[in-house]
């Protein structure tokens, strides 16, 4: 019995801590369908009296949804591919690779996460003013190609825990280390290749400071610029717009929460132990 | 087939780090190298930089806005630190258990960790509206208090930046208390239970020293990104209402990109790169007097 009760309790308290973490979220919903005039009532509507879509409709009209859901998706997809080719290769060397220097540029590159984004962000700034990349997706994308200390230090840490004995009969059979490394290593490493692809797409497609500096034109805005730029201009009380546009930019991340739990669960666990 | 040259077996580990090497040359040695220079120029972007010393410095150092963010941004990590360790540690103990459904739960946890902060500090300044904000209906309903305008008033804003960072962080350190908890051998607790230490005392001597080495890392994590906090100012408030909500890195970006003064940007991310060092530095020394590795 009072196991029974002890186990109530412990669901009232996950529920209770539940309401306060997606609380705001299922009021960002109901905020999305409701009236205009519905939004500013006290006591206020928990739930719309009548459901409107055409919140989302209106949002359309005044944000370019199509194009910025192309850039955002565009952007987060290159570099999660970006990410994934250049963390995967370095990791492989850093793993299993005996050269000059390896395990202090193992720790320099770990040092880099340190370097808060202000630090850099006017020479790279700079670099990509260079190259002539302001105002294009391509400012965004290409560092995402030259590695990160996250990704690297993540696949690292799992291609230790891997048993060499397959790669060691594939050397004996003459395979190269790049074939080595396609065919044997990255197949046993999905689950972690799953998870620096999730926090790669999250990363980027929520990423707000990135598309700030270097984009400006509206045909290369980003979800996040649009419902920032919303949000500063004529539409600063139009909740029922703006949660509408929230909805839309969490809803692909949710679904890649509910797909991936396990992974997002397994990276942060990863990065928390192994310090 | 033939076989690898020698030259190729050595040169083919740094092929495979290319593009990191590259990168580590380009966005951060390099970048954070070409920073330190401009923080000695003056400069525009447009006209040639002149070189000033350490007139940036120096500037920073004799103006009063400089120091009311340095505050800001200090009172910020006071506020948003202990609070984010003290609440993901408690979420942790919470969701550590077996019961059914408990997935469910650490998932709907998470939720916040993986939104943009774009909407999630959208739905907070709509939540915080001193009218029709269902927070001060809440406070109203429960307590009989009359909420202040939060994001309006001087006193409040940076508290509700702070609720809204802790909140969208919470999931996040508590994934890693979990992976911490479960890590610790269950023969302890039952040896305590067996000697009769009861839950409280079991918490104190054997869940707080095994779990030190791991709430030693949520703090140096939860205290760089507490520095480094941007997106919340730039969608809640804008630095307002009168600069106080204005913190080193909204500082810095408008130094950079809104006045266009590169060198006191540059200048002014040095003095935000020396505090995390220093921080993270002393957190390391202290380690060793609190942490505890079985």
């Amino acid at each position: 019995m009072a196991r029974r009760i002890r186990t109530i309790a412990r669901y009232i308290l996950l529920t209770a801590i539940g309401a306060v973490m997606v609380g705001p979220f299922l009021w960002m919903v109901s905020t999305s369908m409701m009236d205009q005039q519905d939004i500013f009532r006290v006591p206020p509507q928990w739930i719309p009296r009548q459901i409107h879509l055409k919140n989302y409709r209106a949002i359309m009209e005044v944000l370019p949804l199509g194009t910025l859901l192309l850039n955002s998706f565009t952007i987060a997809i290159c570099a999660t591919i970006g990410q994934l080719c250049s963390c995967s290769l370095a990791a492989y060397a850093f793993a299993r690779m005996k050269f000059r220097g390896n395990t202090v540029l193992y720790f320099v590159l770990l040092a880099t996460m340190m370097i808060p984004a202000q630090v850099t962000m006017i020479p790279v700034f700079l670099i990509m003013k260079f190259l002539g990349l302001i105002d294009t997706l391509y400012a965004l994308i290409v560092p995402a190609f030259f590695g990160g200390a996250f990704g690297t230090f993540l696949l690292r840490q799992f291609y230790a825990t891997i048993p060499t004995d397959l790669e060691d009969a594939a050397r004996m059979d003459g395979c190269g280390k790049f074939r080595i490394l396609w065919s044997i290593v990255l197949p046993l490493s999905k689950p972690a290749l799953a998870t620096l692809a999730l926090f790669t797409f999250m990363t980027y497609w929520n990423d707000l400071l990135g598309p700030v500096i270097y984009l400006s034109s509206v045909e290369n805005a980003t979800l996040t610029m649009g419902l920032a730029n919303l949000q500063s201009g004529v539409m600063v009380t139009r909740y029922d717009l703006l949660m509408a546009g929230s909805v839309l930019s969490v809803l692909p991340i949710l679904l890649l929460l509910i797909i991936g739990q396990r992974w997002f669960v397994k990276g942060i666990a990863t990065t928390g132990l192994k310090e | 087939m033939m076989r690898p040259t020698r030259t190729f077996r050595v040169l083919e580990p740094y092929l495979y780090l290319l593009p990191t090497l590259i990168g580590l040359a380009l966005f951060s040695a390099g970048a954070v190298a070409v920073s330190f220079l401009m923080s000695f120029t003056h400069w525009d972007i447009i006209t040639t930089p002149e070189w000033i010393w350490l007139e940036n410095y120096i500037t920073l150092w004799q103006s009063d806005l400089f120091w009311e963010v340095v505050w800001n941004t200090v009172y910020f990590i006071l506020l948003a630190v202990p609070l984010s360790v003290v609440a993901s540690l408690a979420l942790a103990l919470a969701a550590n258990t077996t019961l059914k459904g408990i997935v469910f739960f650490r998932t709907a946890y998470f939720l916040p960790v993986v939104s943009s902060m774009i909407a999630v500090a959208l739905v907070w300044s709509w939540i915080y509206n001193p009218e029709y904000g269902l927070l001060n209906y809440l406070l109203d309903l429960f307590f009989g208090i009359r909420g202040p305008a939060w994001l309006d008033s001087t006193s409040w804003a940076l508290p509700a930046m702070v609720i809204v960072t802790v909140w969208k962080g919470l999931g996040y350190s508590m994934v890693i208390f979990l992976a911490g908890l479960q890590n610790i051998p269950q023969d302890l607790y039952h040896a305590a239970t067996i000697d009769g230490a009861g839950v409280w005392k079991k918490f104190r001597h054997i869940t707080l020293p095994m779990l030190s080495p791991t709430t030693f890392f949520v703090i140096v994590i939860t205290l760089i990104n507490s520095f480094q906090v941007f997106e919340q100012t730039y969608v809640l408030t804008k630095g307002g209402p009168a600069n106080s909500t204005l913190t080193m890195s909204y500082y810095i970006y408008q130094n950079a990109f809104q006045f266009f003064q590169m060198g006191k940007a540059a200048a002014l991310s040095y003095v935000l790169f020396a505090a995390i060092f220093v921080v993270t530095l002393i957190q390391f020394r202290i380690q060793k007097r609190w942490v505890f590795y079985g």
